[in-house]
């Protein structure tokens, strides 16, 4: 059974007017896709969908199945059953993601006891390792810190221990990496993609830089305006794009980003 | 191109036009001078008296029309002061560097914490008790308000790139400030004081209803509603009306300033 | 890496925030009395006049200065007032004779009750329909107390007493129009039943004020990005609201209760002039009609103190709640 199956998504507003036009994609154990647009391009409420996490104002047709769980107009308890434990999502800026009031451990915590039923000490060692998984230097005091007092990259890092610590088989990234620094950028894509190659995740990962796509996914599909433009793999859109706004998109790319690395694609 | 209007700035446009209106009324004309007591005492509404006659026989309405102005002047008045002082302390502080600026932020911070009525007190306890020792005093308090906010503007405006670049290129000081600084702090400033404005003619109210404003025989809303007290269960009307039209005129000060800052900043999300 | 503080140095930024804000408290309550001191003696004439007349004898106008102390320079007078303030010695009052301090005691016992029964009521209210407002802010209800606290907050507060009055005392005859019983506490039924409308009229009024902040900080935190965050790792929307909402919406709300309840207190100075209340209100007004100068002083004084030290509270209450003050120097929230 496909994990995630996208098939004719809409999603509109209040006045009807089309923010995301038909979008269709499926995505199994150990496949990567990226979406690839500009703001506006609908690509992070197409995440948002996938959880039932759209605005109040927003409404969504189509089918998105999370498993054998139709999310378009699940009731919330259905939802909250497939949330984290199914699917989980890392978020753009992690310094608005994690409660700014809460310390890290204690976030971490709340995410463990629910999913793994732990208590006690017992949660001190899970959060813990969950912080050596990530590559966090000194777990201990970032375990006692609040967000405001780690570094972004190190943020973000928790933001994503903290997605995987429920075991998600569907991971998806909105835009993970834009509001880091560039050094930074490349160090959580590394981490991401052994993470999600370790445990066989499902990675729909949502950007705006090709960049940073080509060096994650396996295939890719461009968005313009809400509507689907080109789909493909990675290797075959950056070598030979057949829309014009795709071409556009990648010759862009290529003119201000010496570091194109186009070794590394997949 | 042409913005829509917010409903609040339109509505309370009109509330405060009535108010207005009433006001520049009583320069023209009034129904029955404001010391002509030939009406009965404590009369109810009528045709001849719109809101009836107070203890002494006086007509209700045209005391209120005065009672308009006052409310009007002390908050046109206290707010001009208020915003003319507030301003200018405001640059300074917002201009200030180092421990100036540090001295400048504390002293802006505890100043906030009096309220406006405990200030007009104190300067009424040294003058007189009149309408233009509240105006002065409502606009003191006016002012660290409209201090605090414009020093906080201009500490936000000047940390932007652009301020940087305008120097960059040789730009004086004074040309900023005119040219980049003052116009995009001009919207906030003035919803502070449309704000304020309601803010001030409610102390007046409170000063007089105490007896420490506008001194009888003058006819503020606050004494007003302070004379019809004894009389409430005889003549309601006097203790309702006043009552009434100051809170229209707040009402009409605090929807026009919510209006203004649709109107000023599209870039709201959501009203606040 | 940002350097991470152990809580040894959270302690001692804290206690140094601590030695600053009291400084800053005494230095502000110092500027507060140099300024009643002057604002007070730079009267046109000399404030013995007011035990004067016309045809007061010099010996007579010698006494009277002698007895405010106005026959010394003006340097020694504002010492021997610090001396007082030091001492919390307001002198005796030169109208009545009697001690301002007492006086001030015993108003004090009506003024701050009415002043936190007001304010901890309206909170009460405040609380739960602010935070209605926000969670239903595109239904009817949300929408109705919007408007509703939009209303309240333009209503002056002795308007809303003498409405009260007219409905609750003199109408339906439930509760007593004003005054409060000659023996004070003792007669414990009597002063609550006493203190009920003008509670009521102060916890109207500043509800309003209150709801429209509880209102602002709950749509911020409903709309932000980490209650999302939570929602993503299955949380249910009530639960996510109370593991995170409540301490994020409460931070802000904080921020504001001390200029609150300073407002709350000048209210309650108002409001015990609808309803004949004997409290510091009063006294201050009475006094201020009479010169009585000694009373002013004492009363002013008293007044910017509960001010100050209100702000002082808030302050420390606001540090405590919210970790990312300890990162600014002068500890104020963004």
């Amino acid at each position: 059974m496909t994990l995630l199956q996208v098939d004719a998504l809409s999603i509109a507003t209040r006045a009807g007017a089309p923010l995301v036009d038909g979008l269709s994609f499926s995505l199994n154990a150990g496949e990567r896709l990226g979406i690839i647009g500009e703001s506006g391009s609908g690509k992070s409420l197409t995440s948002l969908a996938v959880c039932g996490l759209l605005p109040a104002d927003l409404t969504a047709t189509g089918s998105v199945h999370v498993g054998d769980l139709e999310v378009i107009g699940a009731r919330e308890s259905e939802l909250i059953a497939i949330r984290g434990s199914r699917v989980g999502i890392v978020f753009q800026e992690p310094l608005t993601a994690l409660d700014p009031l809460m310390r890290i451990g204690r976030q971490l915590a709340i995410v463990l006891r629910r999913f793994r039923g732990l208590r006690g000490a017992a949660i001190d060692d899970a959060a813990l390792a969950a912080l050596e998984e990530v590559h966090i230097r000194a777990p201990k005091r970032v375990l006692r810190a609040f967000p405001h007092e780690i570094s972004g990259g190190e943020r973000q890092r928790v933001a994503i221990a903290l997605a995987l610590a429920s075991g998600p088989e569907i991971l998806i990234a909105d835009e993970p990496t834009t509001a880091l620094d560039v050094t930074v950028q490349a160090e959580v894509l590394d981490l991401l993609d052994a993470l999600v190659a370790e445990r066989n995740m499902a990675l729909l990962f949502i950007t705006h830089d090709i960049a940073v796509v080509s060096r994650i996914a396996d295939n890719v599909i461009v968005m313009r305006s809400g509507v689907e433009v080109e789909r493909g793999t990675v290797r075959g859109i950056v070598h030979g794009a057949a829309d014009a706004y795709t071409r556009d998109l990648i010759a862009s790319a290529r003119e201000f980003d010496d570091a194109l690395a186009f070794g590394d694609i997949r | 191109m042409r913005r829509r209007i917010p409903h609040s700035l339109t509505a309370g446009t009109i509330l405060v036009a009535v108010i207005v209106l009433l006001a520049v009324a009583s320069w023209f004309w009034l129904p029955f001078p404001i010391d002509d007591m030939s009406g009965g005492r404590l009369e109810a509404p009528s045709w001849h008296h719109l809101f009836g006659t107070d203890k002494l026989g006086r007509d209700l309405f045209a005391r209120s029309m005065i009672g308009a102005r006052i409310a009007l002047e002390a908050g046109f008045f206290a707010s001009l002061i208020g915003g003319l002082v507030g301003v200018t302390l405001g640059l300074l502080a917002g201009f200030a560097q180092r421990w100036w600026d540090s001295i400048a932020a504390s002293l802006l911070d505890s100043l906030i914490a009096f309220p406006t009525l405990l200030v007009a007190m104190l300067l009424v306890a040294a003058w007189s008790a009149s309408l233009t020792t509240a105006i002065v005093a409502i606009g003191f308090a006016i002012a660290t308000v409209i201090a605090r906010v414009t020093r906080l503007l201009i500490k936000r405006v000047l940390n932007q790139d652009f301020i940087l670049a305008s120097r960059a290129s040789g730009s004086s000081w004074p040309r900023i400030i005119v040219l980049h600084v003052l116009p995009n702090i001009w919207p906030t400033l003035l919803v502070a004081l449309a704000l304020q404005f309601g803010l001030a003619s409610l102390s007046e109210a409170s000063l007089s209803y105490l007896g420490l404003g506008t001194p009888p025989p003058n006819a503020s809303w606050g004494s007003l509603l302070q004379e019809a007290q004894a009389t409430v269960t005889t003549a309601p009307v006097g203790a309702i009306a006043p009552g009434l039209l100051l809170v229209a005129l707040v009402v009409g000060t605090n929807l026009v300033a919510d209006g203004l800052r649709e109107y000023l900043d599209p870039t709201l999300r959501r009203q606040s | 890496m940002i350097e991470l503080r152990g809580r040894s140095e959270r302690f001692g930024e804290r206690s140094d925030w601590l030695r600053r804000r009291l400084a800053s408290l005494l230095a502000s309550l110092a500027a507060a009395s140099i300024l009643l001191f002057l604002v007070v003696r730079l009267l046109p004439g000399d404030p013995a006049n007011a035990l004067l007349s016309a045809e007061s004898t010099p010996e007579q106008i010698a006494a009277a200065r002698r007895l405010v102390g106005s026959d010394v320079p003006l340097q020694q007078q504002f010492l021997h007032w610090l001396g007082q303030l030091g001492t919390l010695d307001f002198g005796e009052s030169f109208i009545s004779g009697l001690d301002v301090r007492a006086e001030i005691a015993s108003r004090l016992a009506i003024t701050v009750p009415l002043t936190l029964g007001g304010f901890v009521l309206a909170l009460f209210v405040a609380v739960p329909v602010g935070y209605l407002a926000a969670a239903r802010a595109r239904s009817w209800l949300g929408v109705l107390i919007g408007n509703l606290s939009q209303f309240g907050i333009a209503i002056p507060v002795f308007w809303v007493g003498i409405v009260l009055t007219f409905v609750f005392a003199l109408r339906l005859g439930w509760l007593p129009a004003g005054g409060f019983p000659l023996d004070g506490w003792s007669e414990r039924g009597e002063a609550m039943r006493s203190l009920l409308l003008p509670v009521l009229t102060i916890a109207i009024v500043m509800s309003a004020s209150l709801t429209r902040y509880v209102r602002s900080a709950t749509l911020d935190v409903i709309g932000s990005d980490f209650i999302r965050t939570a929602r993503a790792q299955g949380a249910s929307y009530g639960r996510a609201m109370w593991q995170h909402g409540l301490r994020n919406a409460a931070a802000p709300v904080i921020s504001v209760l001390g200029i609150e309840l300073a407002t709350t207190f000048i209210g309650a100075v108002v409001v015990e002039q609808v309803f004949a209340l004997p409290g510091l209100g009063s006294l201050l007004v009475r006094a201020i009609a009479q010169h009585d100068y000694q009373v002013i002083q004492g009363v002013l004084f008293v007044s910017t103190l509960v001010v100050l030290c209100s702000g002082f509270v808030a302050d420390l209450i606001q540090r405590l709640v919210d970790p990312r003050l300890a990162a600014t120097r002068a500890g104020h929230a963004r």
